[in-house]
């Protein structure tokens, strides 16, 4: 059964792409999402069965990859990672087959997009090196294909794709260092084999291996400074994909770091997670901040998936830090948290880019500053939107409250019984956590008031219709999954548990009271989400009746009337008046002026007539990132320097390249001698 | 007591508290604005003249913009109902609140933070400059209020290994040294702090103005009208009483009844009530003699909030 569900995924799989790539426009996306779904709802059973019985699948054939093999276990860590990526492939491609008229149904793009989101869903199934690495070339290389889909259209695309490739395979050559050199070391290629020998390196050796594996998996996962390519990447790929991209692939990069650190290594000391906290700080910092003061839609969100990213990092090192001075049961609810707040993050980030999609296809605009009003132009939408943001901003009732909440109990339960280093570090991180919490919900207030709230501030905007019933069904059912999980989280917590604890965290973290109550086992916290929701909606319930009530019994009627706004006794308001998210933005960026560093540009034209009267006045302020402006412009720039300089090496004669290959030889045999 | 008994008093509790938050936060308003008019030389309006206003508020017609959407008409609707949500289930008069178990300090502060961002996107909606520039400032005020909260909140969970609201408020009657520790002190000083500036009081907002270039609160509600207008002024006065009645409690818990029986729940309620009293009489007086601080100067008091909460979170580390 479970051998059966693995064949189906990689057949179904490949079976879309090759009908994407094969029929004729008309019918190519419908039978490719048709067979992507078959693909996902095998890996859903095969991980739905691991979590259920605990049972992990294993399967081996030495006869698809030459030389190798294929080596395939799912187990229950790898699970809960396989069911938050098929749920957003589901949506995601829901939600294709309305976009694919929008310039998605290209032969390359149904071709790559369900070899995307089947490596997606084998990866975690991976247990040799081999595997491993083709499954995550494939899927870096099919999203590239993604990201590429509009460049004859964006110039734009283009240099989001290079920043993406070099990034992402400079990340997986430093994957394949670490994994070779765990085989190397092992003297064999599967996990189990490593995870055999691993614990006999010395100190110095596993520190490395997991510095290394750690610098390759977080540029996948976007951890600042290697997150160049994520606001690129992300904003320029179309909008399923995007959400792929941040819903599910991201969590790979996690996945990474957790198999490597936990599985493969077996854990480690103190600094490792000192060193993944710090990562966790530095990300959810600078992306919440940038995010703040990004007025470009897609952009935004894509600097609040590093971000989120820093989140579960955060959480997944203070796990680590309690583990390691041996407080089992706060490293487990440490994992649980970081568990829930990726799968949260998969949940409201999907439904939040491909609402943005939508954005995109009904306006043909990302910049914030050029919409307004879609709230009543594209209701479902909106309150897509609406909801993933408020779940971002990890308000009540919704998914992300309940993960935010979790990481907080985890880390206050952690602090006192934990050595000095641990306390500093966790205090600071509660404070990263607090001050990124409050800049999340600027922007998020920002994206949803700007974008979608008071007045469309272009005529695309004021144009603009709700899009066709997949695309707002496939966002739809993500936002309804935040509820769901906000209201009743106990719902994923078992597997979740499950998952940490094959990652090395034993230990029972809650007991549920029924489906209402949230206990943590052995510590003072508990949390009753649904009825916290509940009393919310009897309260504005009560609220509305009462002020039905209270009007009743007056004359003024009718009760509401619709006016213009008051405009300090000008006559007519335009929408241009408005706040645009660049000026919302304005005071956070001035706050963080030494951060950020925006660059501002003033341009005052005078009359020719006289210098007293202006004719023109333009203002630009653009806060790109400064990360790429101040450490990879200059290291491109070195490269450059480097290339040029090398080019009087190879001059074209085949006499100095034979003198090379001759030279190189005679080193060699001297090191080996 | 039967289990019926036990949910019809903690229901009934529930009412009293959210009933008392309602009549007691006007109320407040009009002491507060009583002390500052006496100390400014005037008599000024009567202590219940907010009462006044709300009644006749509500008899008024709403007016809403002509191109908002339902965001506008929820906004007032839910900063009132999260302050109810959260006066039910807090330990304001007794500590014994209903749901008490679950009454957690971080979910308390997240359901208000509700409040307030639906308050900010429906200032978003009016579609006006001023709706914008009051929910900006607004919103930044209260990402730069959130570290300085959380973290006072951490300090002063750490000695009693919980965030649970009525348990912080019970181990200040069982262990009063709790109370005189550093951490919560230090921690209780952020907090008020954080109070000042959520509120929108002096000096980080002045409640009493309406000039347009210095306005926070009163810019995003501007386009509000009659029911609606009514909502927020309730709504924002029963946060601040919340609010309050939360800091005297975990400062001066004595009086809160810490059994169950009507009479030290009525007790309870008194206390609550002069506590407030108290501490709002105090705000009045140093709001007249505290000028509003400028927008960019801001960052600076929050600053210092937060550093005095992260202060009490190492002490209250170091003095386990």
């Amino acid at each position: 059964m479970n051998e059966v569900c693995v064949l189906t995924v990689a057949l179904a799989g490949t079976a879309a792409a090759i009908l994407g790539a094969a029929l004729p426009p008309s019918t190519r996306v419908g039978a490719a999402v048709m067979f992507t779904w078959v693909s996902c709802v095998a890996a859903l059973v095969a991980a739905v069965s691991v979590l259920h019985s605990g049972h992990v699948i294993a399967l081996s054939s030495s006869a698809v990859i030459p030389l190798t093999g294929v080596t395939v276990v799912l187990d229950p860590l790898g699970a809960v990672f396989v069911i938050a990526i098929a749920v957003v492939a589901l949506a995601s491609t829901l939600y294709w087959l309305g976009y694919a008229s929008h310039g998605l149904a290209t032969r390359s793009a149904s071709c790559a997009l369900p070899l995307f989101v089947t490596s997606m869903l084998l990866v975690p199934f991976a247990a040799s090196v081999a595997t491993f690495l083709v499954l995550w070339e494939l899927m870096a290389l099919t999203s590239l294909v993604l990201v590429l889909t509009d460049q004859s259209r964006r110039e734009a695309a283009r240099s989001a794709a290079q920043w993406y490739a070099v990034m992402t395979h400079v990340g997986a050559a430093a994957i394949l260092l670490a994994l070779v050199m765990l085989s190397a070391h092992s003297g064999g290629q599967t996990f189990a084999d490593i995870e055999a020998h691993a614990r006999h390196l010395s100190g110095v050796a596993r520190g490395t291996i997991f510095v290394i594996a750690l610098l390759g998996f977080g540029s996948k996962a976007g951890a600042v400074p290697l997150h160049v390519w994520l606001p690129k990447a992300h904003a320029e790929a179309p909008g399923p994909a995007s959400a792929l991209m941040s819903g599910a692939m991201v969590n790979l990069g996690i996945y990474g770091i957790v198999l490597v650190g936990n599985v493969l290594l077996g854990g480690g000391p103190v600094w490792w997670w000192l060193l993944v906290s710090a990562l966790g700080v530095v990300s959810a910092l600078y992306g919440a901040l940038y995010a703040a003061t990004s007025s470009d839609l897609k952009r935004l969100l894509a600097y609040s998936t590093a971000d989120n990213m820093g989140l579960v990092l955060i959480a997944l090192g203070a796990s680590g830090m309690f583990a390691a001075s041996g407080h089992r049961s706060t490293a487990a609810i440490a994992m649980v948290a970081a568990l829930l707040l990726m799968v949260n993050h998969s949940l409201f980030k999907g439904a939040l880019f491909l609402a943005a999609g939508a954005v995109q296809v009904a306006t043909g605009t990302r910049d914030l500053d050029r919409l307004g009003g879609l709230m009543r132009r594209m209701p479902v939408t909106g309150v897509v939107f609406l909801v993933g943001a408020l779940s971002v901003a990890a308000l009540p009732p919704l998914n992300g409250f309940v993960g935010e909440w979790l990481l907080f109990q985890g880390l206050l339960h952690g602090l006192p019984t934990s050595n000095t280093s641990v306390v500093i570090s966790v205090a600071v991180a509660v404070a990263a956590l607090a001050l990124t919490g409050g800049l999340t919900v600027a922007a998020f207030v920002k994206a949803t008031g700007i974008g979608f709230l008071g007045r469309p501030r272009s005529e695309e905007a004021a144009q603009a219709h709700e899009v066709a019933i997949t695309m707002r069904a496939g966002a739809g059912a993500l936002a309804a999954l935040c509820l769901v999980l906000g209201l009743v989280p106990m719902l994923v917590l078992p597997a979740l548990e499950r998952g940490a604890s094959s990652a090395g965290r034993r230990g029972a973290t809650s007991s549920t009271n029924g489906w209402i109550s949230l206990h943590l086992l052995g510590l003072h916290g508990v949390l009753a989400p649904s009825l916290l929701a509940g009393g919310l909606a009897a309260a504005a319930l009560m609220v509305i009746a009462t002020r039905r009530l209270v009007h009743r019994r007056s004359h003024a009627w009718p009760a509401i009337n619709s006016t213009e706004p008051w405009g300090s006794g000008r006559q007519v308001q335009t929408a241009r008046m408005q706040y645009t998210a660049t000026s919302f933005a304005e005071p956070l960026q001035r706050v963080f002026d030494d951060v950020i560093r925006p660059s501002r540009d003033l341009d005052v034209s005078h009359l020719a007539e006289s210098r007293y009267y202006i004719e023109r006045i333009a203002y630009r302020t653009s806060s790109d990132d400064v990360l790429e402006r101040q450490f990879y412009r200059p290291l491109i720039a070195g490269v450059r320097w480097w290339g040029q300089r090398a080019r009087w090496l190879a001059n074209g004669s085949v006499h100095r390249y034979l003198a090379y290959g001759l030279i190189a030889l005679v080193i060699v045999l001297v090191v080996v001698a | 007591m039967s289990d019926l008994a036990r949910v019809m008093t903690e229901i009934l509790v529930a009412i009293v508290q959210v009933v008392a938050v309602v009549l007691g936060g006007p109320l407040l308003l009009g002491l507060m604005r009583k002390v500052r008019s006496r100390l400014e030389g005037r008599i000024g309006a009567p202590i219940h003249q907010p009462l006044l206003d709300l009644r006749k508020l509500f008899a008024k017609q709403r007016m809403r913009p002509r191109e908002s959407s339902w965001v506008f008409g929820a906004g007032p609707v839910l900063l009132v109902a999260t302050a109810v949500a959260v006066v039910a289930v807090s330990p304001l008069a007794t500590t014994r609140p209903p749901l008490g178990q679950s009454s957690d300090f971080f979910a308390v502060v997240f359901v208000l933070l509700l409040g307030s961002v639906f308050l900010a996107l429906s200032a978003l909606d009016t579609g006006t400059a001023f709706g914008g520039m009051g929910s900006s400032r607004s919103m930044t005020i209260g990402a730069l209020a959130e570290p300085a909260l959380l973290v006072a909140i951490l300090a002063m969970s750490i000695p009693s290994h919980t965030s649970n609201l009525p348990a912080l408020v019970r181990i200040g009657l069982t262990h009063p040294a709790v109370i005189a520790s550093p951490a919560r002190i230090l921690a209780l000083a952020s907090f008020l702090v954080v109070i000042l500036a959520e509120s929108g009081r002096l000096p980080v907002d002045n409640p009493s103005t309406h000039l347009e270039l210095t306005m926070i609160h009163e810019a995003m509600v501007l386009e509000y009208s009659g029911a609606d207008l009514g909502l927020i002024v309730l709504g924002e006065s029963m946060r601040l009483v919340f609010l309050l009645g939360l800091l005297v409690n975990l400062l001066i818990p004595w009086g809160v009844a810490d059994r169950p029986g009507a009479v030290f729940f009525v007790v309870g309620l008194v206390a609550l009530s002069l506590k407030v009293a108290v501490v709002g009489t105090a705000i009045a007086v140093f709001e007249v003699f505290t000028a509003k601080m400028r927008l960019f100067r801001l960052p600076e008091l929050l600053a210092g909030g937060f550093v005095l909460a992260l202060l009490g979170a190492v002490t209250a580390v170091v003095a386990r």
